[in-house]
């Protein structure tokens, strides 16, 4: 039986193709991006409860008692403040 | 591409440049100014360190805050290494440092140096950092570079005999998310690049010796002298029905030397009015020896490299520990806008797996490699006192 040529889905190599969705898809989404939690609902978020670290000298001591007596090391900061309401 | 699509195109990129770039409404703001001072006194496998140390950080303009430090350790007693070989341990680091912020927007860039000084340990390390709050600051990003250069002695007796220098190189990635208003997360990443003199000279690798009464014999480690480890930490914040806070977090660690560390921790936060935080936390840390690492070698100069240093050795930690915020002077007092006095205790527990402890037990001895595994528990209290101004 003769069959048909199959048509392409996307003119592009596939993984170009994957590439490109992906991209749009990125871009479509960043976009629409609207903060999801306003800044009147951060409250409890600003809570001094909520920061990742309030005391830096003793974060920065903790951190040497342990990386002394451990092989590991690296990545315990907070990559920011709690509320992000600044 | 047509027209019309041309112009989508380019009014996409152009409302993703403007999320990653254009500032929203508010800018960054600079915590307050503050002193903190500082102690601590650690305890545990024979070693006693006490750390005293003076905070200052104070805004210059309100963009602009400058930070600084001064940090003394003491150290005294007979570690597991002194019991095995050394002479009793007295030292003394003094680390000064400062660190200059800079606020513009929504960006805050901070340039930090310390240097730390012993008898026969020197350290200098440059650090840079900037923070990045972005998408309706639901998201902070932060990046650091960090070089770190040393100084390695060994003190014989009074005299240093300066035996290296080390170089590091550390790169941070970091991003926190607000994910609810309940809610927030975060991942960071830490690479670090060693080379140089990476051994601690006051440990040594043992080996099998009949020549030697105890049936082994001490001798130098001796270290690859590059290291590369990656390290990733996920953690996430979450504010209960009532006014209390939970943190769990997760860190995986690798290396080159063959290390892989993971590291559980969940602590608990409960204010009392205004007054009082109370806060309790459980840490669990555990890892596998490093693959050149060996309790008991056959001979001596069986390896390349050698090391038996308990930090390499496999083993795990545990840690409970509680600490105790007392908010005083609500309504100001000269100067100051408020204080707070905290005291924090931690109990570790130390245990090795293949790590022997080789202390004199007394005749007769056990059979070298048939020692009892090593463990030890230590206490850190931490006691300091915060103005706010």
């Amino acid at each position: 039986m003769e069959t048909l040529p199959r048509t392409p889905l996307c003119l592009v190599p596939p993984l170009r193709c994957a590439w490109l969705a992906g991209a749009l898809l990125l871009c479509a989404g960043c976009s629409n991006i609207q903060p999801w939690v306003k800044p009147y609902e951060r409250d409890r978020l600003a809570d001094p409860i909520m920061a990742w670290e309030r005391d830096s000298v003793s974060a920065a001591y903790v951190d040497h008692v342990r990386e002394v007596r451990e092989g590991a090391r690296g990545a315990t900061g907070g990559a920011g403040g709690g509320c992000g309401c600044n | 591409m047509d027209a019309a699509a041309l112009r989508r195109s380019v009014s996409r990129v152009a409302v993703l440049a403007a999320l990653l770039l254009v500032r929203a409404t508010s800018a960054d703001v600079l915590p307050d100014d503050r002193a903190d001072l500082f102690y601590s006194k650690y305890s545990g496998g024979g070693m006693d360190i006490t750390g005293e140390s003076f905070l200052v950080r104070k805004k210059i303009t309100e963009n602009l805050v400058v930070e600084a430090n001064y940090f003394v350790d003491k150290v005294s007693g007979a570690s597991i290494d002194v019991l095995s070989q050394a002479s009793q341990i007295k030292d003394t680091r003094k680390q000064k440092s400062g660190t200059v912020e800079y606020v513009h927007d929504k960006t805050t860039y901070s340039l930090s140096y310390i240097n730390s000084v012993e008898n026969d340990y020197k350290s200098n390390t440059t650090s840079f950092s900037l923070k990045q709050d972005m998408f309706g600051d639901l998201t902070t990003l932060t990046l650091g570079y960090t070089h770190t250069d040393d100084g390695v002695g060994e003190n014989n007796g009074g005299v240093i005999a300066w035996l290296g220098h080390a170089q590091s190189i550390g790169y941070d990635v970091g991003v926190s998310q607000i994910l609810t208003k309940n809610l927030i997360a975060g991942v960071n990443v830490n690479v670090i690049t060693d080379n140089g003199y990476l051994a601690n000279p006051y440990r040594s690798y043992r080996y099998l010796d009949s020549s030697n009464a105890k049936g082994y014999s001490l001798a130098s480690q001796i270290y690859p002298d590059t290291r590369t480890s990656t390290a990733v930490q996920t953690e996430a914040k979450y504010y209960l029905p009532y006014r209390a806070a939970i943190t769990g977090s997760y860190r995986y660690f690798t290396d080159t030397w063959g290390i892989v560390g993971n590291t559980y921790e969940l602590d608990y936060t409960h204010p009392i009015a205004n007054i009082w935080i109370l806060e309790g936390r459980v840490r669990f840390y555990k890892q596998n020896s490093a693959n050149f690492y060996s309790d008991l070698y056959n001979f001596a100069g069986q390896y390349n490299f050698m090391a038996r240093d308990q930090n390499l050795a496999a083993g795990d930690n545990t840690t409970i520990g509680a600490k105790v915020t007392y908010a005083f002077l609500p309504d100001g007092w000269k100067m100051f806008k408020r204080a707070t006095a905290t005291f924090d205790v931690s109990r570790i527990e130390y245990k090795y797996t293949d790590f022997r402890n080789i202390k004199y037990y007394g005749l007769p001895q056990y059979q070298p490699g048939h020692e009892p595994l090593y463990s030890f528990n230590a206490t850190v209290y931490q006691i300091y006192m915060s103005m706010f101004f």
